[in-house]
């Protein structure tokens, strides 16, 4: 019916915070000066796009699949559930549980992408120092 | 059907993004990222019907089967569509810029 808006609108709050955190990072580093040793790891800045990609990325399809299934109209309410009171109930019943399910689910996967990406960024220089070594 | 066919398509995106340095600069990570974000959102609707419908979920009729894999096709043509299009706008390898200043 509409479920795609609750990850569109997190896809709104998490692009915003990207844009902050970049900011942040940018200032930090020409405090600092040490480009060399943020340019090994992956700016967390970098990390939130992934979260930026997905959930635009759904958002947009999804968007596309309620277009194709005529619950999204180019005309106000835009959303042909809106119009009908009881029907509103439904559409915001499913936004509250598969909106917010996918929203989480799409979090989760990225949690879990981060703390990977984290692992092998703190194993990479181990494996570096120990290809040193044998060479 | 739709939830195969993006899936598919992640999977496929996901390997040449991998395998290949090339494809890697020509922004497959973005492309591949919004194909896993979609099929995730579309195992959260297929979870949640199956819920509700129970083993009839898994026995679609034909015709529902034929307009979701239409769905589903449209679907990757849109995406590939979006992708290409950026690809033009941000131009990574600089082709349209070169040919731009050949007609100069």
């Amino acid at each position: 019916m509409a479920c795609f808006l609750a990850p569109a609108a997190e896809a709104v709050v998490t692009t915003v915070i990207t844009v902050v955190v970049k900011k942040k990072e940018k200032r930090s580093e020409k405090e600092t000066a040490s480009e060399s040793a943020v340019a090994k790891k992956l700016r967390f800045s970098e990390k939130l796009r992934w979260l930026n990609w997905m959930l635009w990325g759904g958002s947009l399809l999804l968007a596309f699949e309620h277009i194709w299934h005529g619950e999204v109209v180019p005309w106000f309410p835009f959303l042909t559930r809106a119009s009908d009171a009881a029907d509103r109930a439904e559409m915001l019943r499913e936004i509250a549980t598969n909106g917010t399910a996918m929203c989480l689910l799409v979090t989760l996967v990225w949690g879990i992408m981060v703390a990977v990406a984290s692992r092998l960024e703190k194993a990479a220089p181990a494996d570096e120092a120990k290809e040193e070594v044998v060479s | 059907m739709t939830l195969l066919i993006t899936v598919f398509a992640a999977v496929t995106v996901t390997l040449i993004w991998y395998a290949s340095e090339k494809a890697r600069k020509l922004m497959t990570g973005p492309l591949c990222l919004a194909f896993w974000g979609s099929s995730l959102m579309w195992l959260v609707d297929a979870v949640m019907e199956y819920i509700e419908n129970g083993a009839e979920f898994f026995s679609p009729s034909g015709k529902d089967m034929l307009n979701d894999a239409f769905l589903g096709i449209s679907v990757v043509a849109l995406a590939l569509t979006v992708w290409v299009i950026a690809l033009l706008v941000k131009d990574p390898g600089g082709v349209v810029r070169k040919r731009l200043k050949k007609h100069d």
